[in-house]
């Protein structure tokens, strides 16, 4: 196997898979789920249940009409007791169905076995669609859009993600492992939906026995078109743009999509998700997830259902073992620090880390100058200026740090990282970043509405004039009646 | 749940973070001076070079409380910066300098080299040099007056007895490069004095071979970019001989390797691209080797460092290749 990277910088931080050997465990179903209607990148979904309704599992409780949307199934079967703001584990407070588990696990439709040489390319996507799948890897973009290229762009080559280049995480890992059919499988599926000529299965080289694994796999199932490629364990190897870097070599051009460079990358996870919604009929109702951390007892991966809260978490795997401080789901680079336990596992939870006090002394908050040692710049995967568009959000120069591409930053953390005066680059890039864009849509928005205004002046005048063309000798007559 | 075991703090990602922090990087590059500094404890000995030794770095330190104080900005002596600017500074001056020529560059190079631009990370040059330079300028007799040591005389050169000796570049400057290796018998020995460090010279300089060391245990650190000293020392090298000057001789010989490792890479007056770092060092090769050659001092390292120092904001618009941008923003 040939071992690519991308170039330049990159970080490699402790691994910390502590995980790693512990086979996917089923954790129990908790009495009550909270699952929220709003689990993608994109429109949000209108509940289709009412409160005191009985689902079963696999029923839609939430959808949209919009494109870019994926709907919401339930995860247990029982009664609907409320439909209200939870905590969500990207910050806010969002809608939510909660269900009463009434422990039967009654299906809504028992799913049934599909053949994937009976069916089309549409009806691929449009199982994807209907089975609630997104990306899993924590983006949670609509699955079936993204396979579904806008006219004159054509996917050529689809990457499978299992760099899992975050410390800690070992979802992508055990599932390269313990699913590697599911995972080739889901693979083909998606070559099939996408009509892609070629595929490549990136693994990190700390994880070689599983793309051993998945090599062997492709060998013995005859599949000639994918190839198994080592990527080194740098983080964020497994960032798109990044992967896409090292494994084909081609960068996606700024502001773009994979798809510019006919390229779609998937999670791992997700291809297990894709195999289990279109080969064996089961909407996205849970997922494995990495249960790690120093604060929690028995720490390894887990198949958790969609909308079980940390709480039935914590004592399903034996408890806190010491003060919760801090609580965070995703990777310790890019996931998010919550501030409640009540908040559920969503379709995008890759891992739930559990810290002690330790947590605080892991990410000092108190800066000091900036010493322009230029690591940021060094190690920024994107070849920006970390410590000039932070310089430049201090001042609130925004027009400087979109001049210094602010919006390319993928927020990888890396900056944060690597300072050593502890500043708050990636927070103060990030918000830039999100004032540029702000402002843009403002800009536009401005605009939009200067065309429309003029377009309507410009009709008004030539009605007018046409009025006038048509009318001119009374008009002119009666003018000066008037007069 | 036991709301007692759990008080959960929320703070923006990254979660972790690396190790190095400030004070560990300016421990890294005291660690690196050492063997160059101890060396030339050893062949400038007396108890009078220790003492301007700790007088500098208290002086440093002392300078730091004034700065801060005086820009009433937070004393930050446990960043370590202010130990490394001590050192350094000595390391650059003649190790017969009275002590209170030592406090005064000391407190120039930290107030007038650092804090009047706003403190660490904001000096546009290096402040030990401006120290350095202030005092070269103001007291020339005494920046210039070489002590005998019994340790660095010459096998065929001045007398034990004599009262002041030239380093080589000086010698070279005055009487031609013949008349140094005359001196030393044969050009062989000549190296091997430089390289080793038993010749006339700053307090901290002679050593390239102990330089060498701590220089290349920094850029194993990540501390220093290797960029920069191998563009400096390298662009030197090459350009000597188009002059007529020894190349071996040129790089070995003055400050040559104490300035491209330890004063050319002062973070915050260098440049913090890679691209820049490169141009950054060639033109300091490029400088120093004209000050040798027409100009009025025997010794370019140190004015080369301060002049091109002030360059770079220019260095730095040299940006890397931003991904997914057909080509880099030069502007």
């Amino acid at each position: 196997m040939k071992l690519f990277t991308f170039k330049p910088g990159g970080v490699h931080p402790d691994e910390m898979k502590i995980t790693k050997d512990r086979p996917f465990v089923r954790m129990s179903v908790p009495a009550v789920v909270v699952v929220p209607l709003s689990q993608h990148i994109g429109a949000p979904n209108t509940p289709t249940v009412k409160v005191g309704d009985h689902v079963k599992i696999g029923q839609v409780i939430g959808s949209s009409t919009a494109f870019v949307s994926a709907p919401v199934h339930a995860t247990v079967s029982g009664e609907v007791i409320a439909i209200e703001p939870r905590p969500h584990p990207l910050g806010k407070n969002v809608q939510a169905v909660v269900i009463k588990n009434d422990f039967k696990d009654e299906w809504f439709e028992p799913p049934q076995k599909r053949d994937l040489d009976s069916l089309t390319k549409e009806d691929i996507l449009k199982i994807i669609k209907e089975k609630g799948i997104v990306g899993m890897g924590g983006a949670t973009f609509p699955t079936a859009v993204k396979l579904s290229p806008p006219k004159g762009k054509t996917i050529e080559t689809l990457i499978a993600n299992g760099a899992e280049c975050e410390p800690y995480l070992t979802t992508d890992y055990r599932t390269m492992l313990e699913f590697t059919d599911k995972v080739v499988d889901g693979f083909l599926v998606e070559m099939k939906a996408s009509g892609a000529k070629q595929g490549f299965i990136a693994v990190e080289d700390n994880k070689r026995d599983a793309a051993e694994k998945l090599e062997n796999r492709l060998k013995e199932r005859g599949v000639k078109n994918v190839e198994v490629v080592l990527v080194k364990t740098k983080y964020p190897q497994g960032g798109e743009k990044q992967l896409i870097k090292a494994v084909i070599g081609k960068e996606v051009p700024a502001g773009g999509l994979p798809l510019d460079v006919g390229v779609v990358v998937q999670n791992v996870g997700t291809l297990k998700a894709i195999t289990e919604a279109v080969l064996e009929d089961k909407p996205l109702i849970e997922r494995g997830t990495t249960v790690s951390g120093t604060a929690i007892k028995n720490y390894g991966n887990y198949i958790i259902r969609i909308g079980t809260p940390v709480t039935h978490i914590i004592e399903q795997t034996g408890g806190l073992t010491k003060k919760l401080r801090k609580l965070i789901f995703g990777g310790p680079m890019m996931g998010l620090a919550q501030s409640t336990v009540e908040v559920p596992v969503i379709k995008g939870t890759s891992g739930i880390l559990f810290f002690g006090e330790e947590a605080l002394e892991m990410a000092p908050q108190d800066e000091s100058p900036c010493i322009r040692c230029s690591r940021c710049v060094d190690h920024c995967p994107m070849g920006l200026m970390p410590l000039l568009i932070d310089h430049a959000w201090r001042r609130k120069d925004m027009k400087l740090a979109e001049s210094l591409n602010a919006t390319d930053c993928i927020e990888c953390g890396v900056c944060s990282y690597v300072c050593p005066s502890k500043r708050h680059l990636t927070e103060n890039i990030r918000s830039a970043k999100q004032a540029i864009i702000k402002q843009r849509k403002i800009e536009a928005a401005k605009q939009a509405a200067f065309e429309k205004l003029k377009a309507l002046r410009e009709k008004q005048e030539k009605e007018a004039a046409e009025k006038a063309k048509s009318a001119s000798p009374s008009t002119e007559k009666g003018g000066k009646e008037n007069g | 749940m036991d709301d007692k075991m759990i008080d959960l703090v929320v703070t923006s990602s990254p979660h972790i973070r690396d190790k190095v922090k400030v004070s560990s990087i300016m421990w890294d590059v005291v660690i690196a001076l050492l063997p160059a500094l101890v060396a030339g404890l050893y062949f400038f000995w007396s108890l009078h070079t220790l003492g301007i030794v700790i007088v500098s770095i208290i002086s440093a330190e002392l300078a730091e409380i004034l700065g801060a104080w005086m820009f009433r900005k937070p004393v930050s002596l446990k960043d370590f910066s202010a130990v490394v600017t001590g050192v350094l500074f000595v390391m650059v001056m003649p190790p017969s300098s009275p002590y209170w020529l030592i406090v005064v560059g000391a407190f120039t190079a930290i107030i007038l080299g650092k804090w009047i631009f706003g403190g660490i990370g904001s000096n546009p040059f290096n402040p030990a040099l401006v120290g350095r330079a202030v005092l070269m300028i103001s007291w020339p007799a005494l920046m210039t007056t070489w002590k005998v040591f019994p340790r660095i005389i010459p096998p065929h050169g001045v007398s034990a007895n004599a009262i002041t000796m030239a380093t080589p570049l000086n010698v070279v400057k005055l009487h031609g490069f013949s008349q140094l290796i005359a001196e030393y018998g044969t050009k062989a020995a000549l190296y091997k004095a430089l390289f080793l460090g038993n010749v006339g010279g700053s307090l901290g300089e002679t050593s390239a071979l102990l330089l060498l060391i701590g220089g290349l245990y920094l850029i194993l650190k990540g501390v220093i970019d290797w960029k920069i000293p191998t563009a400096y020392i390298t662009t030197v090298f090459v350009l000597s001989p188009i002059f007529g000057r020894d190349p071996l001789f040129s790089i070995l010989a003055g400050g040559l390797f104490l300035g491209a490792f330890f004063m050319a890479t002062d973070y915050s007056s260098s440049p913090i691209t890679s691209q820049g770092r490169l141009w950054y060092g060639i033109s300091l090769g490029f400088v120093t080797v004209m000050i040798r050659v027409f100009g009025a001092y025997p010794e370019g390292v140190m004015f080369s460092i301060l002049i091109v120092q002030l360059f770079v904001p220019f260095f730095d618009k040299i940006l890397p290749h931003v991904y997914g941008h057909r080509k880099e923003v030069k502007s």
